[in-house]
């Protein structure tokens, strides 16, 4: 087969950006999330409102910010509040339509761990914590979750449920007063998972061009299932190609600029 | 009402070994001339307190100065890891580290509940994460209305709140502007508080609604100009992205950090001679 013009990153960022629709609201996370919220943004969902949790709302930054609480999401937001404020207001408020989430870590049930890597009192790797995120995953309408395929990242169990999913087979979220719906979709450099609606397990549900279904189960470390007339995810069309493409340049040329 | 005073002065009389400190702002207006102050006067057995804690509790729990952390993500933004959080907690070096670990909206709260003087903060959190299994800190109450289960954190009420801000004026009162992160709730809840700024002016221009702290409710303030370098001031300088990726060299080791710590902040008298030995 022909190589790709395109590569695996850019394939997960726009197979997540299609999943935002416009005028939805979306608390984004930094990093993966970020990129993919702001192509829906500067693609097919002009109007959609990006809000990070340092207290931006409505933000429409030219470039991809490097930490949360960037200056040009500050300029170039609708509004500008607290973080108590952002947090009891606005997240706890149940304002927000997608909570859009990085992760170390993500189960066979979509719980996700950014805390540690073994025992939490004598972790082998010390993580950074949970952040925005647990509130967000309880919060926000749906979740989706973008995070790159490898067996460290996809486990059996997390180590440590920083912030919660679809839990196990056996509790339901609402059993534990949680008003959100959870994770709705996982995007990857392989493919798409989604919720099993009867088991609640991650089942593959798409997969990218040119990713064999081996592949993604070697980079999955529980057994995968896949469901029935598997589709193959469309491939980035031009547009969004070029858009990605000139939002990374841009990002990169502003980010290595020293302090003014 | 706030005294202007030197950082030195400030730090001095205000903050004492095994206090609580609250050290606040978020990615923006970090008081990062504080910090390295605090490292200067061997400050010591304090809890530290901070939602992000940062490249500035990074550099004080490496050098030995927190005897615990409150807080509730540890990262270096956009780069990667804390090295020497890290350190202390996967090895206990410089000296162990208790740790205390929330989630954002947790502290948020906290800081808010402080701020407002009653005992604990209650929200819709924590729900089917394992956090409240390690902290101990984190309780659930039933609503007395509804009957709902609902999170419960005990108020933040810091002995020392120290933040950057842009401005103030002569009598002490500071504006500040931009992400405004939880500064105001970590002042009102504390004690004693500092605060630096890039610039004191006879007249603070503030347009109504502004986020001002009056000079009655804050201890000191000292003008430190690039203060919270390598977060940003909105409005006076941008975030040095570079300085926080050098970071993550400087600090990954302990005797590349202490080698630094010594020649730069322990080797320099004041911020000024800092950013003339550091950052030339």
């Amino acid at each position: 087969m022909a190589k790709a013009d395109y590569s695996a990153d850019e394939m997960m960022t726009i197979a997540a950006a299609r999943l935002l629709r416009d005028r939805q609201v979306c608390f984004v996370g930094i990093g993966l999330p970020s990129a993919a919220a702001n192509l829906a943004r500067l693609t097919h969902a002009p109007n959609i409102a990006l809000i990070y949790e340092s207290g931006t709302i409505g933000t429409r930054p030219d470039i991809l910010p490097l930490s949360i609480g960037d200056g040009i999401l500050a300029e170039t937001a609708d509004a500008l509040v607290s973080v108590p404020e952002m947090f009891r207001y606005w997240l706890q408020g149940g304002r927000i339509d997608i909570g859009f989430l990085g992760a170390a870590q993500v189960d066979k049930y979509g719980n996700i761990n950014t805390t540690v890597i073994g025992d939490y009192r004598k972790p082998k790797v010390r993580l950074p914590g949970a952040g925005g995120a647990p509130e967000i995953a309880t919060a926000a309408r749906d979740i989706l979750i973008i995070i790159r395929h490898s067996p460290r990242a996809f486990v059996e169990k997390v180590d440590f449920i920083t912030s919660v999913g679809l839990l196990d087979a056996t509790t339901d979220r609402r059993a534990l007063g949680i008003h959100g719906n959870g994770p709705a979709a996982i995007v990857t450099d392989l493919g798409i998972l989604k919720p099993d609606p009867k088991t609640r397990e991650l089942v593959l549900a798409s997969i990218h061009p040119g990713v064999a279904v081996e592949q993604v189960r070697d980079a999955t470390g529980w057994p995968l299932r896949v469901i029935e007339g598997l589709p193959v995810t469309e491939p980035p069309r031009s547009d969004e190609l070029g858009v990605l493409r000139d939002l990374n340049e841009r990002s990169k040329r502003a980010n290595e600029k020293a302090v003014a | 009402m706030a005294e202007l005073m030197s950082l030195k002065q400030a730090v001095s009389e205000l903050i004492r070994d095994g206090d609580t400190v609250a050290m606040e702002g978020f990615t923006h207006l970090i008081p990062s001339a504080a910090g390295y102050e605090v490292v200067r006067q061997r400050k010591t057995d304090l809890t530290l307190i901070r939602m992000t804690p940062d490249l500035i509790y990074d550099q004080l729990i490496g050098m030995g100065c927190a005897r615990k952390l409150i807080f509730s993500w540890g990262g270096n933004p956009g780069v990667g890891s804390l090295y020497r959080l890290r350190d202390a907690v996967e090895n206990g070096w410089p000296r162990a580290l208790e740790i205390e670990e929330h989630s954002h909206a947790g502290m948020a709260n906290a800081y808010a509940a402080g701020a407002s003087n009653i005992p604990f903060a209650v929200l819709r959190g924590y729900r089917g994460t394992d956090l409240p299994k390690y902290n101990a800190s984190i309780k659930f109450i039933d609503c007395p209305f509804t009957g709902e289960k609902l999170a419960a954190v005990p108020a933040i009420r810091p002995e020392v709140a120290v933040i950057h801000a842009q401005k103030a004026d002569r009598r002490g009162n500071v504006l500040m502007w931009g992400i405004v992160g939880v500064q105001k709730e970590a002042v009102l809840a504390a004690q004693r508080s500092i605060v630096t700024v890039e610039e004191i002016v006879d007249d603070l221009a503030a347009p109504p609604n502004a986020v001002v702290l009056p000079t009655w409710a804050i201890n000191a303030v000292c003008e430190v100009p690039r203060g919270a370098h390598p977060s940003y001031a909105h409005g006076y300088y941008g975030r040095d992205n570079s300085f926080y990726r050098d970071w993550d060299a400087i600090s990954r080791t302990r005797e590349g950090f202490l080698a630094w710590m010594n020649r730069h902040v322990l080797g320099t008298r004041d911020f000024a001679e800092f950013q003339q030995s550091a950052l030339a």
